[in-house]
């Protein structure tokens, strides 16, 4: 047994994939003490937030401000400001006014700020220029001017009168440390559809995923295992039932009847655990099918007939004389298990059927909503993207456990 | 369904009590139209300390018959008496009660032991099946040494070890010291040698001799080999499609063979003393 | 003395494990086969008959590698080919190997002449299927074999049939040497005893001009071959004609061995079987000096010190032992006392 166990531990594949997996459980466990709070909190007033830094506005103002000279400090804050449609636009009156296309780089901002200084006139009419896209570049230059110049802003604070009062200058040079700011909230992966912390809601959505895949596969392989010994063991009549049923499940596409029977329950009655009892209910018919076929052949083995001749019971004999023989099987079939029902999970959410959507989040719920609310169209990419990349790594990693298994127990499948 | 015809088991007047008998013992696979009959309708008498064997080519149903013998298989016709009483194995009492007079050693010594139970677990297995689980563990220990000395194995060397450290030859001794131990008055041995190699054979046949001599034992040796058949046997069945074609003593029946079958089973193995015609095929 | 057919000298072949350790399956063998003469290898399991004889064929494939010695057919030496080139030039024309199992070779969904056609076209590329059915027609005939067999597949067919059709496609080429590892071991007494006169009768008529046979069944042997030679621990121990291995044994392991052989024959149930103790020692880490010591009757100290070389009695009988041969049998003299 010990052996075994080193002899596991040995292969590379096995271990690859058990760190991969171990590191998922580890980020389940450790993520939530770092950053509590519920995960379907809504933090956000609306979508899609982008990942990154968010400081409070009003701290950073009512911070005590530090100078700082910085040189491209100004044209870090036009370039901020110049919109990729206004870039586009100076672009298209540069040519009309002959500057070579060549010339112009649109991501270099001072070049082109310094090319339009040179080139703009308010009162050239270039070919092909209509009155409006005239108005239109006056109020560009005018916009450009302005930011370029304006190197303070005024604070005012509203009084009970109504009044405004200045309460303090922000210049250009006026910098606060992140540190001092009372408010900042980093949100690695931004928010989602609904403005809820996309990796909190991840972590969860992992664990909870992680948990219908266990409570499946142990369901599946339990259901399997005993009717496969059964069925395999005793042969007979009750194999003759056994395998009736196992043959409705497999002619039957099984993802066809969980559809139906999520369908049937209701949302307002499925909870995770429901969802992952019925995938569990749906699933078991291949374990069933491989140890029926393994205990047959082991039935005939010596040493069972030998044990029948000692006078053992049937559940002793199951129990030691066939059991230990099956089990690392049972454990690689209990692991593809797993898997799969995540998988499942995350086809029934994807179509909707999935868990009741407002207690925990799935991996196949967070999918769904950013189905429904296009995140793939808006570019968000952090709302799904994360959310496969973790369905995958489990999956593979379970994967690559089970091949490390199955070339420890069966070495003749090696090379 | 012919009954097989012709055929009467020899009788022996020195033994007067067969401890096991059969009559008109059939076994049927399948139902309908895919029927077969493996066994067909065979009589036999096994004696008290006898060593019968029975010869069969492969696909003869010698097989079949050993486990119909054992109660690991239904008979389907025909009636099997224990030590002059009707069989009866129908309760898990009865079958337990059965097993304590007759084991078995089978063909694949490989695959005849758990390979996840050490060789002390086996032997006190048997040792509890005697009757014997309370006996202290000094007691236990000293029958499993006698039982391993039996078969020329030292006990100190087996002891925490796994069967599968053992070679094939080893291993069918330990098996053989297992029957030391459990002392049923029937022993089948299945193709005891057959995979094992030719010198280690000679030991294990003759520890088997051993045993009949020692605990006055029914051995009934089941073989494809006529030779050996010869070499242990008082008494010979000969087995072809299902059916008993001829049985008597060892020495009748292999140097004076009657049967059609018997005397071309007989002149197809190789021989040393004789020349072996290959003409006859 | 006839022309030496099959020479091998000194020959090595390890196997490599995974541990890359070498494991000297076959260690310095050397013999000789003389046309028209048959040869049979006898010894335990894991004693390195089978990998002597996959060797033979100068064909290896890992993890069984060549390590150092000769093989020389009808004069000209194979070792050293690419594999290639054995198996386009030497397989099927110069050697033939039966495996045991090899009635488990016929894909069941080809009909046999499809196999002689894939033999005969490896060899001779463009013989028409005319050509080559009559060929294999008139070969079948001539051992025996009923020619419809050509056109069925291998399911239909009985072992010992399935068997004997393999033998007969693969020397359809008439090969110099016939390789035979256990070709009857899985087959009922009849059957073998087919397979062996359709041997016999390949000798016999020519098609083949020299053949090895293996087994552990040495009654077999007796009666199939010619020479008898037993392997221990990848090394020969003793080589001589059938009937004096078989009546005389030199060497105390092939004693023992011939001391197990049982046949239902007068006189057998009478006579005392001798068995060896013990289990072959482990290749990886051979024992110096003499490899039967630790199981043998006789040994003395010298045995485990000094390599023991192989020594020539009159007609070709040659043997390793530490002891002299008159020493040898005046020991088993007294025992029989």
């Amino acid at each position: 047994m010990r052996n075994t166990f080193r002899q596991v531990f040995h292969s590379p594949r096995f271990v690859t994939g058990f760190v991969i997996f171990i590191f998922l459980l580890v980020t389940l466990i450790v993520y939530p003490l770092v950053s509590p709070g519920d995960p379907l909190e809504m933090i956000g007033l609306g979508s899609f937030f982008k990942p990154g830094t968010y400081i409070s506005v009003l701290d950073a103002a009512g911070t005590p401000a530090q100078t700082l000279k910085l040189p491209d400090a100004a044209d870090k804050r036009l370039s901020s400001m110049l919109s990729e449609s206004d870039r586009v636009s100076m672009l298209r009156w540069l040519t009309a006014v002959g500057v070579p296309e060549s010339e112009i780089d649109l991501q270099d901002t001072s070049s082109l700020l310094k090319l339009w200084r040179e080139n703009y006139d308010a009162k050239a009419r270039p070919k092909g220029m209509t009155m409006s896209d005239r108005r239109f570049y006056q109020r560009l230059d005018e916009q450009l001017e302005s930011a370029g110049s304006a190197e303070a802003l005024t604070l005012m604070r509203q009084d009970e009168a109504g009044e405004n009062q200045e309460v303090g200058r922000v210049s250009g040079t006026d910098y606060v440390n992140v540190k001092d700011v009372a408010n900042v909230r980093t949100l690695p992966l931004g928010t989602d559809n609904f403005g809820r912390d996309t990796l909190k809601e991840l972590v969860s959505a992992m664990g909870t995923s992680i948990r219908i895949g266990l409570i499946a596969g142990s369901i599946a392989t339990c259901i399997g295992l005993l009717l496969g010994l059964l069925s395999g063991y005793l042969g007979g009549f009750v194999d003759d039932l056994i395998m009736f049923f196992m043959n409705i499940f497999t002619v039957i596409p099984s993802f066809v009847i969980l559809i139906l029977i999520t369908y049937s329950i209701g949302q307002a009655y499925r909870g995770a655990d429901t969802v992952a009892i019925v995938i569990g209910l749906t699933s078991w018919v291949w374990t069933g099918r491989s140890v029926r076929s393994q205990v047959i052949s082991l039935r005939n083995r010596d040493h069972v007939n030998l044990s029948r001749l000692s006078g053992h019971s049937l559940m002793r004999i199951i129990l030691t004389d066939i059991l230990p023989y099956i089990a690392s099987y049972v454990v690689m079939a209990f692991i593809l298990q797993i898997s799969s029902g995540i998988l499942a999970e995350a086809q029934l959410s994807l179509l909707g059927l999935g868990p009741r959507t407002t207690e925990v989040p799935t991996l196949g719920l967070m999918m769904n909503w950013a189905m429904l609310y296009s995140a793939h169209i808006n570019g968000a990419w952090w709302a799904y993207f994360p959310v496969i990349l973790v369905i995958t790594l489990i999956t593979f990693s379970l994967n690559l456990m089970n091949t490390g298994l199955d070339q420890v127990f069966n070495p003749t499948l090696r090379d | 369904m012919n009954k097989s015809e012709g055929f009467v088991p020899a009788e022996r007047g020195e033994h007067a009590l067969p401890c096991l008998s059969g009559r008109g013992v059939t076994r049927v696979f399948g139902t309908g139209a895919k029927a077969t009959v493996a066994v067909d309708h065979v009589d036999f008498d096994f004696h008290e300390g006898e060593f019968v064997s029975i010869v069969g080519e492969s696909g003869s149903g010698k097989t079949t018959l050993s486990k119909m013998l054992l109660g690991l298989l239904s008979v389907t016709e025909g009636e099997i008496s224990f030590q002059g009483k009707p069989r009866d194995i129908s309760t898990r009492r009865r079958r337990r009660e059965y097993w304590q007079g007759i084991q078995a050693i089978f063909q694949d010594p490989y695959s005849s032991f758990n390979t996840f139970h050490k060789i002390d677990a086996v032997l006190l297995d048997c040792i509890a099946m005697r009757g014997g689980r309370h006996l202290p563990m000094e007691k236990k220990r000293e029958m499993m040494a006698e039982a391993c000395g039996f078969v020329n194995l030292k006990f100190e060397e087996l002891t925490n070890k796994y069967p599968f450290e053992l070679s094939g030859g080893q291993m069918q001794r330990l098996m053989i010291a297992r029957i030391f131990l459990l002392r049923p008055r029937i022993l089948l041995a299945d193709e005891p040698t057959s995979m094992i190699d030719a010198c280690s054979r000679s030991t294990i046949l003759d520890m088997l001799l051993n045993l009949r001599n020692e605990t006055g034992m029914t051995i009934i040796f089941i073989t494809h080999d006529i030779g050996l058949a010869y070499y242990t046997s008082d008494s010979v069945y000969i087995m072809e499609h299902g059916r008993f074609v001829e049985s008597g003593s060892a020495h009748d029946v292999i140097l004076h063979p009657k049967a059609e079958y018997t005397r071309r089973l007989i002149s197809d193995v190789p021989k040393i003393y004789e020349p072996w015609d290959l003409s006859t095929v | 003395m006839g022309k030496t057919i099959l020479e091998v000298r000194d020959l090595c072949t390890k196997y490599i494990t995974r541990s890359h350790e070498d494991v000297y399956a076959v260690d310095h063998v050397s013999l000789s086969l003389e046309e028209g003469k048959s040869l049979g290898i006898a010894g335990e399991s894991g004693c390195g008959k089978s990998t002597l004889a996959l060797s033979l064929m100068g064909y290896y494939f890992p993890p069984l590698h060549y390590s150092s010695g000769e093989i020389i057919i009808d004069g000209r030496s194979i070792t050293g080919m690419d594999p290639d080139t054995v198996r386009k030039t030497i397989l099927g024309t110069e050697i033939a190997y039966i495996p045991q199992a090899a009635m488990n070779a016929l894909n069941p969904t080809q009909r046999v002449i499809r196999f002689v056609e894939d033999v005969v076209r490896a060899h001779r590329p463009g013989t028409g299927k005319k050509e080559i059915y009559d060929m294999a027609c008139a070969r079948f005939a001539e051992l025996g074999l009923p020619p419809e067999v050509l056109e069925k597949h291998s399911v239909e067919l009985s072992g010992g049939m399935k068997q004997r059709t393999v033998i007969a496609i693969s020397t359809i080429l008439s090969p110099k040497v016939l390789i035979a590892d256990e070709p009857s071991s899985a087959l009922d007494v009849t059957s073998q005893k087919m397979v062996i006169k359709m041997l016999r009768s390949l000798m016999e008529k020519g098609y083949i001009k020299g053949m090895i046979f293996i087994t552990h069944e040495l009654p077999l042997l007796y009666n199939v071959t010619d020479d008898i030679m037993v392997m221990y621990a990848g090394q020969i121990v003793e080589r001589n004609s059938a009937r004096g291995m078989v009546f005389s044994p030199l060497h105390p392991y092939s004693k023992g061995l011939m001391g197990s052989i049982i046949v239902p024959e007068e006189g057998v149930r009478e006579q005392k079987l001798t068995s060896i103790p013990g289990t072959p020692p482990n290749l990886k880490h051979p024992p110096r000096g003499c490899r039967f010591a630790e199981r043998c009757a006789y040994v003395v100290p010298s045995c485990r010190h000094n390599e023991i070389p192989m020594l020539e009695l009159e007609g070709g009988h040659t043997y390793r032992c530490g002891h002299s041969a008159q020493h040898l049998r005046e020991m088993y003299q007294d025992e029989q006392k």
